[in-house]
């Protein structure tokens, strides 16, 4: 039996989560498109955003403040990162760059811990957005409802940057063929770095903006990560819209599927992910031939 | 670059030294090793890792502890626990021969050590774990669980291995009902004896009929748990189950659940969840205003609970638990408990640490009693059913599961304005004895096996 009231309610939950592993993902695939390397340390990215933020929050009691920190920080990670440890990865094999990122990202969690424990952290909304709202057939939290409208602007953000600028198509280029990039003239080790910098910024903040809905602790990433490589492989990898196309599935899939039996929701995701490898090995927005 | 490569050969002439070499060391395990001859008692056959285990100056506990994960939290305050019986147990401490007298500086003239590993309350991890510990120490008593899925794993393999197992914290009514085990034995309260615990004190406070939503995570404890406590609502106070939302072990957006909850026409929140599930479920409910429309109810009390959403939500919440710190004002041995755990990590211990610091001294106390580290003689031991002290009163064993039986503590949260100090969450509204709230010894399957 189908309570239409819980069911838009579950769509909405699905577009809300949708949208945060949209963010996510697109981080992720950047990076796998443009460097080839996949990146296990992602969640870890996220994770580190939401604490940078959380202790800017505990020293200024901003929100504001917490956001910016948080995004800035994971960026200056990503930077130093690429250039101290992933720069030397590009040529050795596949298992080696897993290994190596996930190896960063225990290294990443487990600093976390020592220093802050494994006690959740909460940072509150700002106070504009605290409660509840009538939406008519129910009521949702306000700061769930503005996190749909954060990221749908920090998306177009993205997508401004990879669309709309020089360095968003040399990025693009370098997805399609960065062996042609470079023989270009163009010094692609430099934008390997910012892209990993840009990839690990959007992981970080959708780590802090996420931090008022889901407490953060130490492990907050690694459930995420799971989640947000399911949502790569149904956009296709290397693809922006994909990403956000693949989100917004997989968010939904989970929610819906979760109304009849949550402990479906996940069956259903990877259902739905087996479909799409094996009608479309490429993704639903991807193409053949990228790596 | 060439990587340097490594060959064996193996010879004749090599392979002939190893064999004399592990021949004659099988010769001396024999003729000296086996303490069984020296002291006489030729009817003990080696079983598990005795009498390896007990040979040196020191005699190892592996402890399979979730220290990352969902029940990180929880599983850092049961390792204290530990770490403080055994040092307890090494220097004699004055509460430590409350509860075991018998016991001076050691066990039978042995220093005890805890070699520890981070199980993440998975139960493959935490098996393997203590496969190696039996391998590479010799281990004589594991524990570890924070997870009734790990508790019953390690329950099996205690038993396959021969090598005695008490649980940390597991609520699941399994654990000393159809999978309990020889080997294994229950020092804390589950989810029977909570719903007999705080079932008559919610049908008191909130009267009959009512309608109940409940949040369950999707393994043993959970289902066994919100079982019990459902029953016993319905049963004797005609209350409704209006929908039970299961959940995996480690969701972090509870969305979806909360949403089925929020359009139920659910008065009360049962939350059956634990550790950082029970927590982002809470604080999620908050933010869905569910709470405090609904009234939450937390049948099987979570350690730092109120410290981590905050003493606004826990207000008013009744909770059903093993041990709380102001119980220190009932029992002398709490207080001592209490005042211990405190000046060695400066806060005051939970529940969790509680259960790992009574699981020790209770099995110093068996092994002293016995006399001996034989573990079927040591399961004997147990099984007398002795009656002794603990932090909350006397206690005894019942022979045919393996449970402790032991009063249940039924808590309501503080105010802020109320709390005496930054740990004074809870208040204890009763201490109900534990004998009546048990089920019967069969009623849940209970077959222990075979002693070797």
């Amino acid at each position: 039996m189908v309570n239409w009231a819980n069911f838009i309610s579950q769509c909405f939950n699905g577009l809300v989560l949708g949208a945060l592993l949209a963010l996510i993902s697109s981080g992720l695939t950047i990076i796998y498109g443009t460097l080839g390397v996949l990146n296990l340390a992602h969640g870890a990215m996220f994770m580190l955003g939401g604490y940078a933020g959380w202790l800017a929050y505990s020293y200024s009691g901003s929100f504001i403040a917490a956001v910016v920190a948080g995004s800035l920080f994971t960026l200056i990670v990503g930077l130093v990162t690429e250039r101290a440890i992933i720069r030397y990865f590009y040529k050795r094999p596949h298992e080696d760059q897993l290994l190596v990122t996930f190896g960063i990202g225990i290294v990443f969690v487990e600093t976390i811990r020592f220093f802050f424990g494994s006690l959740s952290k909460a940072v509150p909304p700002p106070p504009p957005l605290l409660g509840i709202t009538p939406l008519g057939f129910m009521f949702y939290p306000t700061y769930r409802l503005a996190l749909l409208g954060i990221v749908a602007v920090a998306l177009l953000a993205l997508y401004a940057v990879l669309y709309r600028t020089r360095i968003g198509m040399i990025v693009r280029a370098g997805i399609e063929d960065s062996v042609m990039v470079d023989v270009l003239g163009i010094d692609v080790y430099k934008v390997f770095m910012l892209v990993f910098g840009i990839g690990a910024m959007a992981a970080g903040f959708a780590g802090i903006i996420n931090a008022p809905v889901v407490s953060i602790a130490p492990d907050v990433g690694e459930a995420i990560l799971v989640q947000t490589f399911v949502v790569v492989v149904i956009g296709g990898v290397g693809s922006f819209p994909g990403a956000v196309l693949g989100g917004l599935i997989a968010g939904e899939i989970i929610s819906i599927t979760s109304m009849f039996n949550p402990g479906y929701s996940y069956v259903m995701l990877f259902v739905a992910m087996t479909l799409v490898l094996v009608l479309r090995p490429y993704g639903l927005l991807g193409t053949a031939g990228r790596e | 670059m060439s990587r340097p490569t490594y060959e064996r050969s193996v010879s004749r002439r090599n392979l002939l030294q190893a064999g004399a070499g592990l021949a004659g060391s099988a010769l001396m395990a024999q003729s000296f090793g086996t303490p069984a001859l020296a002291v006489g008692i030729s009817d003990q056959q080696p079983i598990g890792t005795w009498p390896a285990g007990v040979q040196g100056d020191t005699v190892y506990i592996g402890a399979a502890v979730p220290r990352t994960g969902t029940y990180a939290v929880q599983g850092e305050d049961e390792l204290k626990g530990w770490q403080l019986a055994v040092e307890h147990i090494n220097n004699g401490d004055p509460l430590l021969q409350k509860i075991a007298p018998k016991v001076s500086k050691g066990l039978l003239g042995k220093k005890v050590d805890l070699v520890v590993a981070d199980s993440a309350a998975k139960p493959n991890e935490a098996v393997q774990e203590q496969q190696t510990f039996i391998n590479q120490n010799k281990i004589i008593l594991m524990t570890g669980s924070t997870s009734s899925a790990v508790a019953v794993a390690l329950n099996k393999f205690a038993q396959r291995e021969k090598v005695l197992y008490v649980t940390g914290i597991s609520g699941s009514n399994d654990t000393t009902g159809k999978d309990c085990v020889r080997y294994g034995f229950r020092q804390n309260f589950y989810g029977e004896t909570a719903a007999n615990a705080i079932g008559p004190v919610l049908l008191k406070q909130f009267g009959k009929n009512r309608k109940a939503a409940f949040m369950t995570p999707d393994y043993t404890y959970g289902h066994t748990v919100t079982k019990s406590v459902n029953d016993y609502l319905t049963q004797n106070g005609g209350w409704t189950m209006v929908t039970n939302q299961i959940s995996p072990l480690g969701t972090q957006d509870f969305s979806q659940y909360l949403t089925n909850i929020a359009n139920s026409g659910a008065e009360f929140l049962v939350n059956v969840n634990w550790g950082r599930d029970a927590v982002l479920s809470i604080q999620q409910a908050k933010q869905f205003g569910i709470l405090p429309k609904m009234t939450l109810v937390v049948p099987y009390q979570i350690p730092f609970l109120a410290k981590e959403v905050g003493p606004e939500l826990t207000a008013g919440v009744y909770a059903a638990t093993d041990f709380w710190w102001t119980l220190e004002d009932k029992y002398p041995l709490a207080k001592m408990f209490v005042d211990a755990f405190y000046k060695k990590y400066n806060y005051r211990p939970e529940w969790g640490a509680e259960n790992s610091y009574m699981s020790f001294a209770i099995w110093a106390r068996m092994v002293s009693e016995a006399g001996t580290f034989y573990p079927p003689d040591v399961i004997k031991q147990y099984e007398k059913g002795e009656t002794f002290p603990s932090v909350v009163g006397d206690v005894h064993f019942r022979a045919a599961d393996h449970q402790l039986v032991r009063p249940v503590v039924i808590v309501r949260g503080k105010k802020p304005s109320d709390m005496k100090n930054n740990e004074d969450y809870w208040e204890v509204l009763e201490v109900v004895p534990g004998e009546p709230l048990m089920q019967k010894p069969d009623a849940f399957g209970c077959n222990l096996g075979d002693y070797t």
